[in-house]
């Protein structure tokens, strides 16, 4: 007799995220579109926009994050392009399993692809513009990690949400980007600030709150898209 | 209840009538804009009945999303369409009141950018109800107008607070007003209330008997036996 061990909703999540991980480590399909999209987006900034470096660091952050929203929309939109492949949505909701662990863990798996990505683009846009942040650097790392929250937890969502719907790529950033304006400007106007020495808590107090809502609403409504029939 | 549509209808094209007379006749002139001020009456009542409509929208979507009601789908459907169509009238004649006093036609301050954010949160929201396919959509519709409320406060600090850093001209400020101008503005309100009210119930009609008629269709198909066996 087989008996099954009752998972933990938190055994779910990592199950899950980990499979995600290991998937993707071994094909690096995701990832290696991602970077050379981004690589591609840097350098046609580059030839569009041509400051010096006091002018830069004005506008920096703009470009930064824009490039970073592109990225993550390329991301966003294959979340879910495996679940839909093989079926495994309809076991996901037969399943006894809450449908939040599936959520949390597809928008942590979001959240370090982006990452990675935002890692390995930085230097470029450093070297690209000659950036050198005249405030607290460390302030940088802490936008980067909530404005990329913020984009990847609503975009995961909104994934869910188009996988049903016609021009299922498309749908993802028309829902994604109006939601999104406060966010993009908290990002943008905390980054702008950081690189030119003013202040950016309340930018980053904003992001903050901007998460937690965010986090619980799509956590309180994932169950009720999922199960949208 | 179908004899209050006509008269309804009467009453609405009587009151529209008067108010016209009253905002482009009766209403005393603008000390400094002059004439070009009384776009004013057509403004400002379109964005209260707009932001009527989408709160309407808000509370019709957590019904339905508590009770399943289609009816409460329908009333957020209706509200969504009208409430966006009065949305573009006043995104439209901003600018157009904008040119000729201030000499630009667009800013990005307070009020034009959260009406424009909102606006397209609302076109977003019907393109998500045009695109998805039947059973789902009510569901998805609900959850993101739950999602676009919860973005209205953020809207509104992130770009008050981005407009005390980086001040500019307010277009058509607060402050006082004419006790005569007052008058006339709440009549055109009730007139375009009535209206946008006249317009909500006879969209409610059409779109009650469209989905009727599909379901008679779907249950004719499924009744009648296929000859072609």
């Amino acid at each position: 007799m087989i008996v099954a061990r009752e998972q933990p909703p938190s055994g779910i999540t990592r199950a899950s995220l980990w499979k995600d991980l290991r998937l993707e480590w071994r094909s690096k399909d995701a990832i290696n579109s991602m970077l050379f999209f981004s690589l591609l987006v840097v350098v046609v900034f580059s030839f569009s926009f041509d400051p010096n470096a006091e002018e830069s660091r004005a506008i920096a952050g703009g470009l930064i994050w824009v490039a970073f929203l592109f990225a993550a929309v390329v991301a966003l939109n294959q979340t879910w392009a495996r679940e839909i492949r093989n079926q495994v949505l309809d076991a996901y909701r037969v399943s006894p399993a809450p449908a939040n662990s599936l959520f949390l863990a597809k928008a942590i798996g979001n959240f370090i692809f982006v990452s990675v990505l935002e890692t390995l683009m930085t230097p470029l846009f450093v070297l690209f513009y000659q950036l050198r942040p005249l405030g607290p650097a460390w302030q940088l790392l802490l936008v980067a990690a909530l404005g990329t929250w913020a984009l990847v937890v609503n975009g995961t969502f909104f994934a869910a949400m188009s996988l049903r719907t016609r021009s299922r790529e498309i749908m993802l950033p028309l829902l994604l980007f109006p939601i999104s304006i406060p966010a993009l400007l908290a990002m943008v106007q905390a980054t702008t600030n950081i690189l030119t020495g003013e202040g950016a808590r309340v930018w980053i107090a904003l992001l903050l709150s901007y998460d937690l809502v965010f986090t619980s609403a799509c956590l309180l409504l994932f169950e009720v898209v999922l199960n949208a029939e | 209840m179908k004899k209050a549509f006509p008269i309804l209808g009467v009453v609405t094209a009587l009151l529209l009538t008067y108010a016209l007379y009253q905002a482009l006749v009766v209403a005393p002139t603008e000390q400094t804009m002059g004439d070009v001020q009384r776009i004013f009456y057509y403004h400002v009542p379109s964005a209260w009945t707009a932001f009527i409509l989408f709160t309407i929208n808000l509370i019709a979507s957590l019904v339905y999303l508590a009770t399943r009601k289609p009816d409460a789908d329908i009333v957020a459907l209706v509200t969504a369409e009208v409430g966006v169509v009065f949305c573009t009238i006043v995104l439209v004649t901003g600018p157009v009141w904008a040119r000729p006093v201030w000499g630009i036609w667009w800013t990005w301050d307070m009020r034009l950018t959260s009406t424009l954010v909102l606006w397209l949160i609302y076109v977003s929201y019907l393109v998500l109800r045009r695109f998805s396919s039947g059973g789902e959509t009510p569901m998805l519709a609900a959850a993101l107008s739950i999602f676009g409320a919860l973005c209205v406060p953020f809207v509104y600090f992130s770009i008050w607070f981005f407009r005390t850093q980086h001040p500019q001209p307010v277009i058509g400020g607060g402050g006082s007003i004419d006790p005569r101008m007052l008058h006339v503005l709440l009549i055109n309100w009730l007139a375009f209330s009535c209206f946008a009210f006249l317009i909500c119930w006879s969209r409610y009609r059409l779109e009650k008997i469209q989905r009727e008629v599909e379901q008679a269709h779907a249950m004719q198909s499924l009744i009648t036996p296929r000859r072609d066996r």
